[in-house]
């Protein structure tokens, strides 16, 4: 059942005209209407998407949203409309996309109010909210796919944001790239479903009509499936294309809070959770989703343990925790992913809007070895981020514990021993890494270079309130999906339930064993002990054991020199065959060549021609007679024959 | 006498009163021009000018019918109007051209306009004519008048070798083509078209004698259009021309002679088409290659436009060889579009010349972007239209010619009148690049004074974009006049040529 929703549009009209006003009347009217219209188009959606959240609520469970704005393109029996759907998932990604992105927008007036650049900065962070909108609430796959392209474009622009300084334009280069070749997985995937569609005579990209004829898919589900999700490890930044999202830093920290929580990488979690009813068809491609997910998440929070770049810890540890969200679809347990993409979101803002706060104060300072001490300094950003510290390492009753353990609990039930424990040795490392980073960051003794440490200030009121806002929801936003049985249960699963559907054996739950159960927190204790005994108790002891164990430091610390084997194994040869073959040989020599010596050969022909005419009238005269006498000859020819 | 013979006989010379007035205007022309001093020049010209425009009001006049005058020897039809029309505009953008010229250049006036009016007069025979022997006399007559054009700067050694080279061809032409008339007279019986088109329909026992006079008329047309490889005299004479006759021979012939030409063998000798057609398709090949190519070796502006000329000839050639109704109106769009902006292009030289200053190498032109941004950006505009860029008139010229020429199943002609397309966008534009992008060249004084150059050339800037950006009411006009001819003598289903 769906009904039709106007104010859908307006969903997408806010952000569209924050675009415009920034791009065209921005830089003219000023810092402060441009402090109220950027951030104010974005609450103005989430007001919208809470809206249609609510309207959502008063019907039937399974019920829909729709609009059509237009129709878009029409050829023959092939139509594909500009059209919204805004079912339970839609609308929970609508809300948790523009509230977060909100709550970012609004930080950002306080952390931008220095620069230049400021309207051209909310242009391109509406528009990277708007893409994220299209993606989430797009009716079919083909509008759904300009969304994609839309947040890839818009984090091109925005990591390079700073591009004058030198290095910043290559790493929104990089994140294109990378994006590039996830989504020609995306492209052949979508034409894959449309030929095979096709040739049952069905025309449309309408989720809807996916799913109703998702029969004739079976036979392509699984190469459909894995290329989709080679676009997803591309947005999402899983194995093997994750290497973009840690030098994606480089942008302002509001928009990594932006790509990192709100928009972006979830978007492959999305995409999967959306498209449920196909990889439903293909549990070989399931396994290949939890299987990379969950090698993921281990293997960042890995690279994640030696890092000393503030920021660079917090980007492994979004990798890694995307990693559990694919673990969660993987194993079948949809609005499980769905859950932790929308804890995530606010912890994993607030992460980032705090580890700026910390630059801020610091004036461009990220590197964690210099800091220490500054607990007393920032005390609301000491508070927040510890907060949203508690809450990713899944610390009993913060919300990450809830979507952790779920996915966890359903990983186990599904029967997945080894990818579990894998999860369970990596909850272990997040909260090592992560009290690691509070530790060196706040705790023990400053080590700020002489009297600094004095001048600090907290973040502005503007910032402050984006701080406190995102900490609440990073303690409380688990409590909507509690383990069933207490008070209202999984309120949240029952919610999406209908949209997102389950595997029967993950939505069976097998009894997990109580061990299993608290195998997670043991986990994340432990870590929080090590982390303890290594920055607070005994300082010296990480220097030490990295000298005894220096390849394995080395490993870790120049991240398993993935960015090198790429640069060896891919652009390497992909740059040489362009300067050596393709640019030297087949460009210059053979299409050059080409060019050059049919422009010569015309020309000297002309020279040669040119002598024909030898300015001799009976030099002339002759050559008329020869013409004269061949077309009167063929006349006697024809005459003749 | 009948009141039906009676209304013959009026219609008949209210047909040729265009024809009167020019010839009138010639001879008063002359006459005045023989008292006229050196001064008085330029009223002469404008004289000239005003008669070539009102001799267009009976032309206009006649628009309408579509009848055969003089004992079916001239037709009145939409066809000879169309034509009538365009070599009046072009012969009165001569005369404009040509005022401030023939001042600078101290040539007699009185002969010169009177020459260029008799030249006209025979254009306009020729376009009008439904008689061999009256096509005959209109060319004869257009020629005489050219050839002394060609020389009229006799002090010019140069001016004297073309009027002498082109005479010395012509007359060699002359003889086939008077020939070729004649033995097609001894194989039918008549001269007028209309009874040698029903002849032919007929059949004739004479079929050695016919082809063979077909043949011969064929070569004194391909002469007359400068096709190769009759085409030799060309670039001599154009070089050696005053500029103004040059552009002149290069619009006002070309157009006189594919009126003709067309009307000869697309509307009567449609019967023997499969004999002309692969003739003209071998020519349309070689002329439009040799032109192109030569034309990349010139290093003077003139020469350049000379086999420019022969080019486009080539192009006009392809559609005759097409041979169909969609082809025969693209010629004639094509011929209209080719006088404005060809004649621009002259005027620009015209334009550029001045009494000592020899304006001749393309060299010449370097940094006249700067000197003279308005004629540049005119020249510029003539030239892409040469070069058929869209969506200039030479552009969608070439697009009605080569598509009609697709239609017929000539694709090997199409591929090659494209190629040569491409190849002529080499030397006009090398053009541009000189004008533009080097410096140097040679200085000339400003335009101020010539206000009807000026006016030629705006005609000409203005006339190249209308006719390209809205072909539909001039591409209708080519249809009609078409149509029109057509009807004349076969009021069934209109084609050229039973494919």
């Amino acid at each position: 059942m769906s009904i039709d929703f106007a104010p859908l549009a307006l969903l997408l009209l806010f952000p569209a005209l924050g675009v415009v006003f920034h791009l065209f009347f921005g830089p003219h009217l000023g810092r402060h209407a441009v402090n109220v219209v950027g951030p104010g188009v974005i609450f103005a959606a989430f007001a919208v998407s809470l809206w249609a959240l609510a309207r959502l609520l008063t019907l039937p469970p399974g019920a829909a949203l729709r609009l059509t704005l237009w129709h878009w393109i029409a050829a023959g029996g092939f139509r594909v409309d500009f059209a919204l759907r805004c079912d339970a998932l839609s609308a929970v990604m609508a809300a948790v996309v523009s509230g977060v992105g909100a709550f970012i927008h609004l930080y950002s007036v306080g952390y931008m109010h220095e620069d230049e650049d400021y309207a051209r900065y909310f242009a391109y962070m509406n528009l990277f909210t708007l893409a994220m909108l299209v993606l989430v609430t797009a009716s079919n796959l083909l509008l759904m796919f300009v969304g994609w392209e839309g947040v890839g474009l818009c984090s091109y622009l925005l990591i390079g944001f700073w591009y004058q300084r030198p290095g910043y334009a290559y790493n929104g280069r990089k994140a294109f790239i990378v994006n590039r070749v996830g989504d020609a997985g995306f492209v052949l995937g979508l034409l894959l479903i449309a030929g095979t569609l096709a040739g049952g005579g069905v025309l449309s990209f309408d989720f809807t009509a996916l799913a109703a004829h998702r029969a004739a898919l079976k036979p392509v589900a699984g190469a459909v499936c894995l290329l989709l999700f080679l676009g997803a490890t591309g947005k999402s930044a899983q194995i093997p294309l994750y290497v973009w999202l840690p030098d994606a830093m480089v942008g302002p920290t509001p928009v990594s809070a932006l790509i990192h929580a709100a928009t972006m990488v979830t978007a492959g979690v999305y995409m999967v959770a959306r498209l449920h009813f196909l990889y439903a068809l293909s549990p070989a491609a399931l396994l290949v989703v939890a299987t990379v997910g969950a090698l993921t998440s281990f293997f960042a929070a890995t690279i994640a343990l030696v890092q000393t770049d503030i920021k660079r810890v917090l980007a492994y540890s979004t990798i890694s925790q995307i990693g559990y969200m694919f673990l969660g679809v993987g194993v079948g347990a949809f609005s499980a992913g769905i859950f932790h993409l929308y804890t995530h979101a606010f912890f994993k803002a607030l992460l980032f809007l705090c580890a700026g706060a910390v630059i801020h104060a610091l004036g461009g300072e990220q590197d964690m070895s210099r800091m220490g001490g500054l607990r007393r300094a920032l005390p609301l950003t000491y508070w927040t981020m510890l907060a949203a510290t508690l809450a990713i390492v899944a610390v009993p009753g913060f919300s990450g514990y809830f979507s952790k353990d779920l996915i966890l609990e359903k990983t186990l039930g599904a029967g997945a021993g080894t990818l579990w424990l894998l999860g369970v040795v990596t909850a272990g490392l997040t909260s090592f890494y992560m009290f690691r980073l509070i530790f060196l960051t706040f705790h023990g003794e400053t080590r700020l270079a002489g009297d600094r440490y004095r001048h600090l200030h907290d973040a502005p009121p503007v910032m402050a309130v984006a701080l406190v806002v995102l900490a609440l929801f990073s303690v409380g936003a688990g409590w909507v999906g509690l383990p069933p049985g207490f008070w209202w249960g999984d309120a949240f699963a029952r919610f999406l339930a209908p949209a997102t559907g389950a595997l029967p054996e993950a939505a069976a739950g097998a009894a997990v064993g109580a061990l299993a159960q608290l195998a997670p927190t043991l986990a994340m204790v432990t870590g929080l002990v090590w982390a303890w005994l290594f920055y607070l108790a005994f300082p010296g002891l990480p220097a030490l054991l990295a000298a005894r164990l220096a390849p394995l430091h080395a490993l870790l610390w120049r991240k398993y020199y993935v960015d090198e084997a790429y640069d060896l194994v891919v652009s390497r040869p992909l740059f040489w065959l362009a300067e050596r073959v393709l640019g030297g040989v087949v460009d210059a020599g053979l299409i050059d060549g080409l060019v050059d010596r049919t422009g010569l050969a015309v020309e000297t022909g002309g020279e040669l021609a040119r002598l024909s005419e030898t300015g001799n009238v009976q030099d002339y005269a002759l050559v008329y007679l020869a013409g004269a006498v061949l077309i009167v000859g063929y006349y006697a020819y024809l005459v003749l024959r | 006498m009948s009141p039906g013979v009676l209304a013959a006989v009026q219609f008949s010379w209210l047909a040729v009163l265009p024809l009167g007035i020019v010839a009138l205007a010639a001879v008063a022309v002359l006459l005045a021009g023989a008292r006229a001093g050196q001064d008085q020049g330029e009223a002469l010209g404008w004289f000239s000018a005003a008669a070539l425009a009102a001799a267009a009001l009976p032309v206009l006049a006649s628009l309408g019918r579509s009848r055969l005058a003089f004992d079916g020897t001239v037709a009145v039809d939409a066809y000879s109007v169309y034509f009538e029309l365009v070599i009046l505009f072009a012969s009165a953008m001569t005369v404009l051209i040509s005022l401030r010229y023939v001042a600078e250049m101290g040539l007699a006036p009185g002969e010169y306009y009177a020459l260029v009016l008799f030249a006209a007069l025979g254009m306009m025979l020729m376009a009008a004519a439904d008689d061999l022997i009256l096509i005959f006399l209109g060319l004869e007559t257009m020629s005489l008048a050219v050839y002394a054009l060609a020389g009229f700067a006799r002090r010019q050694a140069r001016s004297a070798e073309a009027a002498l080279k082109y005479f010395l061809l012509g007359a060699f032409s002359t003889g086939f083509l008077l020939y070729g008339i004649a033995l097609i007279y001894g194989a039918a019986g008549t001269l007028k078209l209309e009874p040698l088109r029903a002849a032919l329909a007929a059949g004739t026992d004479h079929r050695t004698l016919l082809l063979c006079g077909v043949g011969l008329v064929l070569i004194g047309f391909a002469f007359k259009v400068a096709a190769v490889p009759f085409h030799m005299w060309t670039p001599d004479a154009y070089e050696g021309a005053p500029t103004p006759i040059a552009g002149f021979m290069a619009v006002g012939v070309k157009l006189a002679s594919f009126a003709a030409f067309l009307r000869v063998f697309g509307l009567h000798l449609g019967a023997l088409a499969p004999t002309w057609t692969a003739v003209v398709w071998v020519v349309a090949a070689l002329t439009m290659t040799a032109g192109n190519l030569i034309a990349l070796a010139q290093q003077s502006l003139k020469r350049m436009l000379a086999y420019s000329a022969i080019a486009h000839a080539g192009y006009l050639l392809v559609g005759m060889a097409a041979g169909s109704n969609e082809a025969a109106g693209a010629i004639l769009y094509y011929l209209l579009g080719y006088a404005f902006t060809n004649l621009g292009a002259f005027a620009v030289v015209v334009a550029l010349e001045r009494r000592g200053v020899e304006h001749e190498s393309i060299a010449d032109l370097r940094g006249l972007g700067a000197r003279a941004p308005g004629l540049s950006a005119a020249l510029a505009l003539l030239l892409l239209s040469l070069t058929g860029m869209p969506p200039l008139a030479g552009f969608v010229g070439k697009l009605y010619l080569f598509k009609a020429a697709l239609d017929s199943g000539l694709v090997w002609l199409v591929v090659i009148a494209v190629l040569n397309s491409v190849v002529s966008a080499y030397y006009y534009l090398r053009v541009l690049v000189a004008v533009y992008m080097q410096e140097g060249g040679v200085a000339v004084a400003p335009l101020a004074a010539r206000p009807a150059l000026l006016v030629a050339v705006g005609a000409a800037v203005l006339g190249t974009v209308l006719i390209g950006v809205f072909p539909a009411p001039y591409v209708a006009a080519a249809g009609a006049a078409l149509r029109s001819a057509l009807s004349l003598s076969s009021p069934g289903p209109l084609a050229l040529i039973a494919r």
